[in-house]
């Protein structure tokens, strides 16, 4: 559905994407994940068209981005990480007015425009004007225009950025029924780990580059082991047994053995057969999409904000949000 | 040509504008102003004009101002629609650029003409006759001028990327073109040099065509002012819809 070969923007002298590759199937929710400033949303520019690259190519569904613009508009739905409505009108002004230029025939716009009201949850706001919406509706709103055309890929740039967990989790609600229902492909980017949990696939991008692309659940196992918790009778002997049997680091605190052991899971039952000291309790906790990124670049993905402008934007957002 | 892309773009400035009524009143505070307390103010210092009084002759030019502000602004609000996000929307669109920058022009030109027609209501109060086939005329002679002037405004928003500049526009052009386009003073018996600058001027022309029509004096004639008109349009819009396809967003 999606396509893309050795794609690179240079911005003055600084390579924002440099050089990624990578194709995309259809119906799959497939995730960016990077810090801030790590090119995602040079990529969502350049496969909306909005951009040119300075290098590479790029096809969805089927049509080359560079040249056939008009075709790659009309099959794909784009939700900026800024608002892009306009507040002065109603929700059915905004809908009517992109059903218009994507030229969505006279007979079907009502009926089209019911329908995604109604599965945004927004009917009874139809005829309210935008400015009052909270922005967990305004988002929703801007996903439903971005389908209002039948794409067959949504982009959805930071879709939960700066919206509350219970929002957030309405909004993945909303885009997994849609997934289930209508087949659309979804390629979104994020620098939330636990909003890349809901992918497919992630390509994990930082300085233009993708370090790594995988399911949510290889990309946890190809770093790092599992975190393995156990509580014995004689946590001194079981440490020693332990350490000496499966050659790994074992760490003791008050609340029992920690180490670390690749599919944790299938070691429990072994563990379990062959420990001399009897154990009383075990846990396993996966590693979490924080960790791979660790593992991978040295460094903490920073959910909070950087910079000056993101903050200025999140502001801007959570002010009109709450109008 | 995309007409319902064109149509649209124009229906959403049109439907902004009428749900923005704060914008309506405030638009006549400038022209009151001027015709009122500044006309008001310096008629009793001035010689009748060619038979007319001096809030009656700056009368066409008070509605010349309300075409340049409306115009200028109304382009501008690009500027505002790409800061708040919308543009995108527009931009990603599979429609072309031209039908947007289209769409801009004449919603700009219609509010300029509707400004322009409310400003006909205070004819009375400064004794300027108007009688409805003055109104018939007077209809495509605002369009073509506010239709030229709206193009200045996109081109000014494909270059301009924030609000800091639109006072440096408003001093540096808008101003200007304004005091120079013989709306306040009769461009007779002016130093050469002011002259030329006046005679250069696109809204010169669109101020002598306005002063024709609802006063019946003029410094052109009348081919001159539409010819003048006609051609600056073109050019400019022209230009418009080039510096919108090229502008970057």
């Amino acid at each position: 559905m999606i396509k893309v070969e050795d794609l690179a923007k240079n911005f003055n002298g600084l390579w924002a994407v440099d050089g990624i590759s990578f194709e995309v199937n259809e119906g799959e929710i497939f995730g960016f994940l990077g810090p801030n400033g790590a090119g995602k949303t040079t990529t969502i520019r350049i496969l909306c068209t909005l951009l040119q690259p300075s290098r590479g190519q790029a096809w969805i569904s089927g049509f080359d981005v560079l040249k056939a613009a008009k075709e790659v508009r009309r099959s794909i739905g784009i939700i900026f990480q800024d608002p892009s409505l306009d507040d002065r009108l109603t929700a059915y002004e905004n809908l009517k007015f992109h059903a218009i230029i994507y030229k969505v025939p006279r007979k079907e716009r009502s009926a089209r425009i019911d329908q995604v009201l109604e599965m945004a949850e927004l009917k009874d706001r139809r005829n309210s004007l935008v400015r009052y919406f909270s922005g967990g509706m305004k988002r929703r709103l801007e996903i439903a225009r971005g389908l209002l055309h039948e794409p067959k890929v949504l982009f959805l740039d930071e879709p939960t950025l700066g919206l509350d967990p219970q929002t957030r989790n309405r909004i993945w609600d909303y885009l997994h029924t849609l997934r289930s229902t209508k087949n659309i492909t979804l390629f979104l980017t994020t620098h939330y780990m636990d909003e890349a949990e809901n992918c497919n696939r992630i390509a994990v991008i930082d300085y233009g580059k993708i370090i790594a692309l995988d399911t949510p659940n290889n990309l946890k196992r190809m770093v790092k082991g599992d975190v393995i918790t156990v509580r014995t009778e004689n946590d001194d002997l079981a440490q020693k047994e332990l350490g000496e049997k499966y050659q790994v680091t074992v760490q003791c605190d008050s609340s029992g053995l920690h180490f670390e052991m690749e599919n944790g899971e299938e070691f429990v039952p072994k563990l379990l057969k062959h420990a001399e000291i009897p154990i009383t309790a075990v846990s396993v906790r996966r590693p979490t999409l924080d960790d791979v990124f660790l593992k991978l670049t040295g460094r903490e993905i920073r959910s909070e904000i950087a910079s000056d402008k993101d903050q200025l934007r999140l502001r801007v957002r959570r002010i009109r949000g709450m109008t | 040509m995309d007409w319902s892309t064109i149509y649209i773009i124009w229906l959403r400035d049109i439907i902004r504008y009428v749900r923005q009524r704060s914008r309506l009143y405030s638009s006549f505070a400038r022209p009151i102003l001027w015709l009122f307390i500044l006309g008001m103010g310096l008629r009793p210092s001035f010689q009748a004009i060619q038979g007319f009084n001096y809030t009656q002759y700056i009368f066409p030019g008070i509605i010349a101002m309300t075409l340049i502000f409306t115009s200028i602004q109304s382009a501008i609000s690009i500027i505002w629609d790409r800061e708040f996000g919308f543009l995108k929307e527009i931009l990603v669109a599979p429609v072309p650029r031209t039908a947007i920058a289209l769409g801009k022009a004449f919603a700009g030109s219609t509010l300029s003409i509707i400004q322009g027609t409310v400003m006909l209501l205070f004819a009375p109060l400064v004794k300027v006759p108007i009688v409805w086939h003055q109104i018939l005329l007077l209809i495509p002679a605002m369009f073509l001028i506010s239709f030229a002037l709206t193009g200045i405004g996109i081109i000014i928003a494909s270059r301009m990327t924030s609000f800091e500049g639109f006072g440096t526009i408003m001093n540096f052009l808008v101003m200007p073109m304004f005091f120079l386009s013989g709306a306040m003073f009769p461009v007779s018996g002016l130093p050469a040099w002011l002259k030329t600058i006046i005679y250069i001027n696109p809204l010169s022309y669109g101020v002598d065509l306005l002063r024709r029509i609802l006063l019946g004096i003029s410094t052109f004639p009348i081919i001159v002012d539409c010819g003048f008109l006609l051609a600056f349009s073109t050019v400019v819009i022209f230009l418009a819809i080039l510096f919108f396809n090229r502008g970057a967003y």
